[in-house]
């Protein structure tokens, strides 16, 4: 396989030789021919297909289901890599949680002027009315994903925190499941920590988050928006792994002081709420009055301290690309030590200073809306014609504030099974994250995301990219 | 468990059993165009009147010839009534309540789906017909062995069988109401050939040709038919089966419950009254009144169950 210099490549490293986390599946890889991986490839499609992971892309008629393509070749990290990552995605969503708490209540770290105040209360994600509460546990942010991309082999830098709804852990466990029926032998071969235990996992770190209100076992549920959601198979399949309920905002409603869903004996409080749908979604009586989706009245409830919610609302704040650029800062004042994990360096447009730093470098930067996800609205330099950059200057110089910018990475490749055989293709990982009042568990793997398209850095589904299964070696 | 997905797989049942019923009309009505080209458009009219979409038929075809009807029933999905509307109906219910399947009943379903999508894709030709109708019936059972073989017996099977069972019920019942007048005995009297053909075909469209010959022997004759088609328990289109199956679906969730549900109150009475008649009875206060009413009861009872178990709030 041919590989870029500029860039790192996770098997091949320099270009000489495997790297050692690769030497077994080399090894394994050397005795196969192309064609039975090409077959293998078909029977993972057909896999997917009768297992209906789907998705629905926003914008195409309701029942377009779409595959996100699966890659055959997985994405091996050693056993040390991931302990040190660990160490560092634990800090950081430590502080995460130290700074939602601090920022709905006394607000140490604008008093210290280690943040500016306005970014705190003029931000949409801000939700005055968690101000002086405090949910179970102070856990405000119980499921996260963050995003990690690699330039070397030592060199990891955190993306974006996805600290309100992180979503594509349905595709690491299913990834892994396509992968155990199609090379069984190769799990007997090579020591793979296990990501089966996710869901359970996560059904104790909910039911441990339960209110004062709960009576027995925890009756946990998620709340999806319903059948037409882009990630509505994810939850089906979490509610089904986990053995909880499945509900939409049409099923509950308030009764007794308790959000209780209908059931075929009445209603039922819930004491949990996983609730995948946005805040502004959640209660119309005191957000998004046009809402369908969410309960009416589900907020007084949850100050009340009669249903938990994961993850509660008003963490969007922390995953906010401004307050992204004061990371380091806040993992070093809530912790007290020097953030472990680097951030990418972020010029915020808001700066006058930074503004034109910006526009005179547009086509080398990664530019990207501070609310945005998905990868929808960002400028990737320089992958853009000069007309794009035009046009996206004139975006900027309307709104800068919208938008923060980024060098654009060297990002790591790993190979991908393409027509013409191994190829490199750009990566990242988002590892998952469950916290609880006992401890944050990391599961060892996660969800590699790859641009298919070969020189691509964007590794969204919505653009095109798929995904490959994401190895944790036992050292 | 959820109201709605009580609901969801009671409809998703509801959905595959009809559609498995639509495949047997279909079926029999091109066994009589393939015999009798003369009384086919009868019989295509009188199937499309039995699945209760007249008016959407005429809106959309001028004549009823094999070519319309087949389209029509199999792969038109501007109206629900073809049978890829309503796959694609409890496939979406399926996705509704995925949760209370298991991953051998949600993936036949799903497979189900897509094996037929494909194969209904084009215009199915006169010479594919008979192989796209055993796939239907093939894939359907698939479903079916799915929920068999791997489903708890607790109140999630409980749910998808009344489904089943009111919606067979139904479907019997409608054939009967449709070819009544082929069982009256006035007309079964003239005893001429084409009146065989129409017994045939009723038996024919609920799978029971073998059936009946096992139990009658090779000779039918308008009572007997009738009185299998309603009152015979050993078959399982019948009536009296469907509606025994769906009386003890509620006493199960009943004792489950330890609550006694208004349905179940319903349904029992439609027993009794079904026992205190006999095949001649029927005949004496007239056939047409008697599946009448039973359609009339039977929609009655699925609506209560619906309200019983809350399936929409």
């Amino acid at each position: 396989m041919e590989t870029d210099s500029r860039f790192f490549d996770e098997m091949m490293g320099d270009g000489t030789a495997r790297r050692a986390p690769y030497a077994e599946y080399g090894a394994w890889l050397d005795g196969e021919d192309t064609q039975r991986l090409h077959r293998m490839s078909g029977e993972a499609e057909a896999f997917f297909r009768r297992t209906g992971i789907t998705f629905n892309v926003y914008g195409e008629a309701a029942a377009t289901e779409r595959l996100i393509p699966f890659d055959v070749v997985p994405r091996i990290i050693a056993g040390r890599e991931w302990d040190r990552l660990v160490k560092g995605i634990d800090q950081r969503v430590r502080a995460i949680n130290a700074f939602l708490h601090d920022i709905y209540h006394r607000r140490e770290i604008i008093r210290a002027g280690r943040i500016p105040e306005h970014l705190i209360s003029r931000n949409e994600a801000y939700l005055p009315q968690m101000a002086g509460f405090s949910p179970p546990g102070n856990i405000y942010t119980h499921i996260v994903g963050t995003d990690l991309v690699r330039t070397g082999p030592d060199e990891f830098f955190v993306l974006e925190d996805n600290a309100r709804t992180p979503s594509g852990v349905s595709y690491m466990l299913e990834n892994r499941e396509t992968m155990l029926q199609l090379f069984p032998e190769l799990f007997t071969r090579i020591p793979v920590k296990r990501v089966q235990s996710y869901p359970a996992t996560l059904h104790r770190a909910l039911s441990a988050s339960a209110p004062a209100a709960a009576r027995g076992a925890p009756v946990v549920a998620i709340l999806t928006p319903g059948i037409h959601n882009s990630a509505y198979y994810e939850h089906s399949f979490l509610a089904d792994q986990m053995g909880v309920y499945l509900v939409e905002g049409s099923d509950l409603r308030i009764v007794n002081g308790r959000v209780a869903m209908r059931t075929t004996r009445g209603y039922t409080p819930i004491d949990v709420l996983y609730r995948r749908i946005d805040d502004d979604f959640l209660d119309p009586m005191t957000f998004n009055p046009d809402s369908l989706l969410g309960v009416p009245g589900i907020m007084d409830i949850y100050r009340a301290g009669g249903i938990t919610l994961t993850n509660a609302p008003g963490t969007g704040i922390a995953d906010d690309k401004a307050i992204y650029s004061y990371m380091p800062e806040i993992v070093e004042f809530y912790t007290g030590e020097p953030a472990k994990l680097k951030n990418v360096e972020t010029y915020r447009c808001s700066e006058p200073d930074a503004l034109a730093y910006v526009l005179e470098n547009l086509s080398e930067l990664v530019v990207k809306e501070v609310h945005g996800s998905g990868g929808y609205g960002m400028l990737v330099g320089p992958a853009a014609s000069k007309a794009e950059l035009e046009a996206f200057e004139a975006k900027l110089r309307k709104r800068p504030s919208n938008y923060i910018a980024q060098p654009t990475l060297a990002l790591s490749t790993v190979p991908i099974l393409s027509e013409k055989g191994l190829a490199p293709r750009h990566v990242d990982l988002r590892p998952y994250v469950i916290v609880s009042p006992k401890g944050i568990e990391v599961t060892p793997g996660g969800l590699t995301r790859v641009a298919l398209k070969e020189g691509s850095l964007v590794v969204n589904s919505s653009q095109g990219g798929g995904t490959k299964d994401t190895w944790v070696l036992e050292d | 468990m959820l109201g709605k997905t009580a609901g969801g797989l009671y409809w998703m049942f509801r959905y595959l059993e009809r559609s498995e019923n639509a495949a047997r009309l279909v079926d029999a009505g091109f066994r009589i165009a393939l015999t009798h080209s003369s009384v086919a458009e009868d019989e295509w009219k009188s199937i499309i009147s039995t699945v209760g979409e007249k008016t959407a038929f005429a809106e959309r075809h001028d004549s009823y010839t094999s070519g319309t009807v087949v389209d029509f029933l199999l792969r038109d999905t501007s109206h629900p009534g073809s049978i890829m509307s309503m796959i694609e109906a409890a496939r979406t219910n399926a996705r509704l309540v995925r949760t209370a399947l298991t991953r051998e009943v949600w993936e036949a379903t799903n497979e189900c789906y897509m094996v037929l999508r494909s194969l209904l894709e084009k215009p199915v030709d006169d010479r594919d017909l008979p192989f796209v109708l055993r796939t239907i019936r093939q894939q359907s059972a698939l479903v079916r062995g799915a929920l068999h073989g791997t489903m708890l017996r607790n109140e999630i099977f409980n749910f998808a069988r009344l489904g089943t069972f009111i919606e067979r019920a139904g479907s019997t019942a409608r054939i009967l109401d449709v070819k009544y007048y082929v069982l009256l005995p006035s007309v079964s009297f003239v005893g001429a050939p084409l009146d065989n053909v129409q017994w045939e075909t009723i038996l024919r469209s609920v799978s029971a040709a073998t059936a009946y010959r096992q139990v009658h022997g090779g000779d039918p004759t308008a009572p007997l038919i009738a009185d299998f088609l309603i009152f015979d328990r050993r078959m399982p289109r019948s009536l009296a089966f469907c509606h025994s199956k769906t009386v003890s679906n509620l006493a199960y969730l009943a004792a489950e419950y330890g609550v006694r549900s208004p349905s179940l109150d319903r349904a029992e009475n439609i027993g009794v009254r079904m026992g205190e008649q006999t095949i001649d009875s029927v005949f004496e206060q007239g056939l047409h009144q008697f599946i009448q009413d039973f359609i009339h009861e039977n929609n009655a009872l699925g609506y209560t169950i619906e309200q019983d178990f809350r399936f929409n709030g």
